[in-house]
């Protein structure tokens, strides 16, 4: 696998999310507006999903978003989707921002595309296969009325499914067939960044090979640039050139894959490495994997400082008041390894 | 993926659950045969009770099973004009189903419309869309229709606009909610990061899947609002005297009850209570198959 960093075109990000965060407030009620308007303070719940997140995606890279459930990736990878409008901070592709302006904004590229975790909800009932596949590209001109069902199957070829299952609706397939649909409407867009939001999360174990597999070839074929969210660091190592470890709405570690397993520099990466499940004996003494001590702190209301002090081992005053940083490394990172923490490991 | 599934469409499974309850199959009948009987009315009644000029005074207010003098027998016997009652139910029929499906149709697509654009829009659209509804909900829909048909007075437009607005509330309601549970699934995430227009997402994806809520509010509706339309008419708000509904043959029949001509009112009111029952029986079967909580 080879590194996007290294690439000739490193110096040019095809995808730059630049400080983005998001936060959720529920919506005033027209009661809590007059008590707004009356002068009144309203104690919002705010949930911090994202903070202050900085990644690149360069052309052809395969990029992996980890964490544990909770933890922002969803939200994120939606932000750079185009789904929720960043609160602060920008996401450009090829330096445009992906949503427009204003206090609605709306996607206004075609060029990032996404699939979703759960297949069953990802694709309207209601609607075949066929147009589900063709209504964006139609709607967008990439194809005409004439060409639409040779376009379709050409796309359901791609992804290993027969032409007739244009004329089907989504309950007639199996949840694998179903996130292939999900992936040719994805493709069929002809994206140059694929988002995929846990998409093999919700299948069985031996669907989830075959979906991988297809990504893997798509990702060859198409030379396709994805951004690859999972909390499962086995599919992860297999598919992405390049990972990133969020924690609580931040990202605390990035950099190639397989010198990031090998060579973790945060805390918390090595207690995720650690926490995966696997059965190793030692003489005839059975191994018992460790877990991560105590839970994700609220997004309501995240600890100050560095988000995982309160888990974290090696944590010391620092930890509690500042906010680690990308920059503080004391030596400059290594092909593009770098960490935000105080006292990196190793 | 094999081809036995094609039988297996949700229509014809739900076609198969509905005729497997034989009240609601009976009332299903009762409804078409109603239908067809006052579409074909104008074909198979022996008299048309709108032609004045057939109408003859000598054979007025005679029992049912009398014979009139034009030669064939009044079954359910004749009104104060001389009209056959059988014939005047079924025009009055055709007269009260076009009104209500005709009013049912507007105020579904208004109703639609107006729940799904402000459960997908949100934030003030929402506000002040639900608001007004909310506003109107709060008075019954018979004082509504009542005031709408006063000031706009007689006539086939001015009743369904009357209905109308009573009723479209209720479908945009109904649809408001549907679609808000709508409109947080991925399907609509996948649409807008596609992306696709408001229109396409709100008429094709957001309205078709909250058809199932609004067939069954569809059956209460027109059923209400036939009850309506009858009811207007017999406070002499409805149509002309000319063009009489079932409401209007029933108030013309009204003088005559205490005096034993209890046909003229009874037949009329009999006709209308069959039909509305009968399409609440088939709502209530629809109902019951489409509430995932009643599933056996």
């Amino acid at each position: 696998m080879s590194v996007a960093h290294d690439s000739p075109t490193s110096d040019h990000a095809l995808l730059r999310v630049c400080n983005a965060s998001k936060q959720f407030a529920p919506s005033l009620s027209f009661g809590d507006h007059i008590a707004v308007w009356l002068g009144q303070e309203i104690d919002q719940r705010i949930v911090h999903a994202v903070d202050g997140v900085s990644l690149t995606l360069h052309r052809g890279e395969v990029l992996g978003l980890v964490g544990e459930s909770g933890c922002g990736k969803s939200t994120l990878g939606r932000m750079m989707a185009g789904i929720y409008p960043a609160s602060q901070g920008n996401i450009r592709l090829d330096g445009v921002p992906v949503m427009g302006a204003g206090k609605k904004p709306l996607k206004t590229t075609t060029r990032i595309q996404m699939v979703f975790q759960d297949p069953f909800a990802s694709l309207d009932p209601r609607v075949r296969v066929g147009e589900t596949i063709g209504e964006g590209p139609l709607f967008h001109g990439l194809v005409n009325a004439a060409d639409l069902k040779a376009y379709v199957t050409h796309w359901l070829e791609t992804v290993g499914l027969p032409a007739e299952a244009a004329d089907r609706f989504p309950h007639q397939f199996s949840g694998g067939q179903r996130q292939r649909v999900a992936i040719a409407r994805a493709l069929a867009m002809q994206p140059d960044v694929l988002i995929c939001d846990e998409p093999v999360a919700s299948l069985d174990v031996s669907i989830q090979a075959q979906i991988i597999n297809l990504f893997l070839k798509l990702k060859h074929e198409l030379k396709l640039t994805m951004l690859f969210i999972s909390h499962d660091l086995g599919v992860i190592r297999h598919i992405t050139d390049n990972i990133a470890i969020m924690y609580l709405g931040r990202i605390v570690e990035r950099g190639p894959t397989l010198d990031v397993y090998e060579n973790p520099k945060h805390p918390y990466t090595r207690a995720l490495l650690d926490s995966i499940p696997r059965l190793v004996t030692e003489g005839d003494e059975l191994v018992v994997f460790k877990a991560i001590d105590g839970e994700l702190p609220s997004p309501l209301a995240p600890p100050p400082g560095c988000h995982f002090h309160l888990r974290c081992p090696h944590a010391q005053e620092i930890c509690k008041t500042r906010v680690p940083d990308f920059e503080d490394q004391p030596s400059p990172p290594v092909s593009g390894h770098d960490v935000a923490c105080h006292f990196p490991l190793g | 993926m094999s081809n036995h599934k094609q039988a297996d469409t949700p229509l014809r499974l739900f076609w198969n659950e509905f005729r497997s309850s034989h009240i609601a199959l009976a009332a299903l009948v009762v409804v078409v045969l109603i239908i067809t009987l006052a579409v074909l009315a104008p074909w198979i009644t022996p008299q048309d009770p709108y032609e004045l000029s057939k109408l003859v005074l000598m054979d007025a207010r005679r029992p049912p099973g009398f014979v009139g003098s034009a030669g064939f027998i009044h079954w359910l016997g004749t009104d104060a004009q001389g009209r056959d009652i059988l014939s005047a139910i079924l025009y009055g029929l055709r007269v009260s189903i076009q009104i209500s499906l005709t009013a049912g149709f507007i105020a579904f697509s208004l109703g639609a419309t107006l729940g799904a654009v402000a459960a997908y829009f949100g934030g003030r659209i929402e506000t002040l869309i639900m608001r007004i509804i909310d506003l109107q909900l709060s008075f019954p829909a018979i004082l509504l229709a009542l005031v709408l048909a006063a000031l706009l007075g007689q006539g086939k437009w001015p009743l369904i606009t009357a209905l109308v607005t009573a009723q479209y509330a209720y479908f945009a309601r109904t649809t408001h909610g549907a679609a808000a549970t709508e409109r947080s699934k991925d399907y609509i995430e996948a649409a807008l990061s596609t992306p696709l227009s408001a229109t396409r997402v709100v008429f094709r994806h957001i309205l078709p899947n909250c058809l199932p809520p609004l067939i069954v509010v569809s059956t209460v509706q027109i059923a209400n609002a036939i009850a309506l339309e009858a009811t207007l008419s017999f406070l002499g708000l409805g149509l002309p005297v000319t063009e009489p509904s079932l409401g209007m043959l029933i108030a013309n029949g009204f003088q005559y009850m205490l005096s034993g001509r209890y046909w003229i009112s009874i037949y009329p009111g009999l006709a209308l209570i069959v039909l509305i029952v009968a399409i609440n029986l088939v709502g209530d079967q629809v109902r019951d198959q489409l509430n995932p909580r009643l599933k056996r």
